[in-house]
């Protein structure tokens, strides 16, 4: 069977001896992260991204996608412990996993959210596995067309399905094209925005965004808002669930894994969307809702698989159509083009132990995580005590190294600071910032798709619905549109009506 | 509700959404357009530019509606301080070497929060210069000078 093969390839590429140290600091470094509050993964992607530019390209992806994972692992850790999420993705869990902590149940939480986190990885894993080559030979096929439509879908999608309101998303992203366009045409080599400045004809440097906006900026906004910290921490005694626990959960959290590695696909829903609603179904399902937010162990078990099914499934997109469905994996895709290579279906087969040494890479790390996690809560608790004021420092040290050592001009450094006084104004003006670093991300290609294809079709705009697969695209394009902006026309209405 | 202007979140992020477009529109406005056939490097950013003044001003027509305050809870001496030292390790950077310029950037970012306190920052910006300079200079052997040759 081919897909046994191609698993047992990757399985070898993973198991090097290098490739498993990889493994392990990532899902170490993410762990520690997303105990940590107020550094997300985002940020810790976008400031260890320049020490893996020495790393081969398998290495370094296996690396960023554990630190991807174990942030989610270690945000359920601390929400379940301190009632404090470390990540968006487990404020979910701090409902009932706390309750259930306080009733002296922490260990069993912990186990739970743990074993269901591993079954949603181990199914997200051989999703991909099984979607993953027939996407991409579909994908093969696309001309320019088919992918400029793919990319306007997966943009408009991340847009609209992202929180907060449509048209700033939307922006962000229109934002975020034309910052990517920033440096010289590809056609004809003429600058464009660079001001007559050097550093700025090769383009912005995406890690320049990501650290400015999610790392600077976030400190920023992080200093205006007073610390929170909940003081009661439970001990950990017990870690065994019960036999009624383990029964409890068990389909919760094939239920979670199910709507997580559907959510996952989407561009857009981060995890968050998919652990609510899990959580939403659970209660619903439940014989007894109003056990919820006092304690039950379905609550921390379906959430807890939810948004791991989701954190993998995201990497179909990115893997086979070098579509990036969030903002990680648009760090994802810029990391693979710092490698030197370009993403889309073709990795695939040009570079198989790259797509399946990460997948393998990616089980073997949710298994690492179960070992892991277990035995170290002790130590993660300790490192919860560590104050953000001393945090941050050491936040700012690695980032402006980080972003120094890339281009060693002291240019990137400045830009670098000007995003991050950007990224504080967007978030206080309400704009959420991954849209903008898809847009970045997808700019250069888009323009160019969308040049090839009206040379291709003579400069008929018409060749986007001509051509059925792209067709296809727009209509989805719209139909998500008109889905999500139609209930904000109604309640538009009513409010007038009123 | 009605929100007072000033105050008016949708209201300022049109106006910034409308200075970014009109300000790409304007320096882009000598790239060669070109043809939808054979698009120039003008074609693409002017689109942009002008979409993003589009929502723009949809932003702003719908402030007159809207009732989302700017987010309150500003540090101005963290927007002050932050950038301020990392362009500061910029400038060190190319003029006095790593360890100044870690110093400056660690010392002068803890500056920025409110429970400062002289003796835990100093420790602070002790051990962590140290960590890093073994970790990025002896480690991973990047080639940057401690300290610069005046």
């Amino acid at each position: 069977m081919d897909l046994l093969n191609n698993l047992l390839f990757g399985f070898g590429v993973a198991f090097s001896l290098q490739n498993l140290a990889y493994c392990f600091i990532g899902v170490l470094v993410g762990t520690l992260i997303g105990v940590l509050p107020g550094i997300g993964p985002l940020a810790t992607i976008a400031m260890l991204l320049p020490l893996t530019f020495n790393v081969e390209p398998v290495g370094a992806l296996i690396m960023l996608a554990g630190i991807y994972y174990g942030a989610q692992y270690g945000g359920s850790t601390t929400a379940i412990l301190v009632n404090l999420p470390g990540e968006t993705a487990a404020v979910v869990t701090c409902i009932d996993g706390y309750q259930m902590a306080r009733q002296g149940r922490a260990g069993p939480a912990l186990a739970i959210a743990a074993f269901g986190s591993f079954f949603a990885g181990t199914v997200g894993t051989l999703l991909i596995a099984l979607a993953g080559p027939p996407l991409a030979e579909v994908a093969l096929k696309f001309g320019a067309p088919e992918y400029f439509s793919l990319m306007l879908m997966g943009l408009v999608a991340a847009a609209v399905l992202a929180q907060g309101d449509t048209i700033k998303s939307l922006s962000m992203v229109v934002m975020g094209l034309l910052f990517g366009i920033v440096g010289s045409d590809v056609n004809t080599g003429m600058h464009r925005f660079t001001f007559d400045i050097f550093e700025l004809s090769d383009g912005i440097g995406f890690i320049v965004i990501a650290v400015g906006v999610f790392a600077v900026g976030e400190i920023v906004t992080n200093l205006g808002q007073p610390e929170r910290r909940e003081i009661f921490t439970a001990k950990v005694s017990n870690l065994m669930p019960t036999r009624e626990d383990l029964k409890a959960s068990a389909w919760p959290i094939v239920r979670g894994t199910a709507l997580g590695s559907f959510f996952g696909v989407l561009p857009g829903t981060g995890p968050a969307i998919a652990s609510f609603s899990s959580y939403m179904l659970e209660k619903k399902l439940a014989k007894d809702p109003s056990r919820f937010g006092k304690g039950a162990i379905e609550g921390v078990a379906g959430p807890e698989a939810a948004n791991n099914a989701d954190a993998q499934t995201k990497f179909i997109p990115m893997l086979t159509l070098g579509l990036p469905a969030s903002g990680v994996m648009a760090l994802m895709l810029g990391a693979l083009t710092i490698q030197g290579i370009q993403p889309g279906p073709q990795v695939m087969t040009q570079r198989p132990e790259l797509f399946w040494g990460l997948i393998a890479s990616m089980w073997i790390g949710n298994a690492m995580l179960v070992i892991l996690n277990l035995p170290l809560i002790g130590l993660w608790v300790k490192l919860l005590q560590v104050p953000y004021r001393l945090l941050f420092p050491a936040i700012m040290a690695f980032s402006a190294i980080g972003i120094y050592s890339v281009s060693n001009s002291s240019f990137e450094i400045y830009l670098t600071a000007g995003f991050g006084i950007a990224g504080f104004l967007w978030l206080k003006l309400g704009f959420s910032a991954a849209p903008l670093l898809l847009g970045f991300v997808l700019g250069p290609m888009m323009e160019e798709n969308l040049r090839r294809a009206m040379l291709m079709s003579k400069g008929d705009p018409s060749v986007f619905v001509t051509r059925p697969i792209s067709l296809a695209f727009i209509i989805a394009t719209v139909l998500i549109l008109v889905v999500m902006i139609a209930p904000a026309v109604r309640k538009k209405k009513d409010a007038l009506a009123e | 509700m009605k929100v007072a202007l000033r105050d008016n979140q949708d209201f300022w992020s049109g106006v910034m959404l409308v200075a970014i477009g009109a300000a790409a529109l304007i320096i882009g406005r000598n790239y060669p357009f070109g043809t939808s056939l054979r698009m120039g490097p003008g074609y693409f950013p002017a689109v942009l530019s002008s979409v993003l003044c589009v929502f723009g001003l949809i932003l702003m027509a719908k402030s007159f509606r809207s009732t989302d305050r700017v987010e309150a809870g500003w540090s101005l001496r963290g927007l002050i301080i932050i950038p301020l030292s990392v362009v500061l390790f910029g400038v060190m950077m190319t003029h006095a070497g790593f360890v100044p310029a870690l110093v400056v950037l660690i010392f002068g970012s803890a500056l920025a929060s409110d429970e400062f306190k002289l003796v835990e920052v100093t420790l602070l910006t002790i051990g962590l210069t140290l960590g890093c300079v073994a970790v990025f200079i002896w480690g991973l052997g990047l080639p940057y000078p401690l300290l610069a040759e005046f």
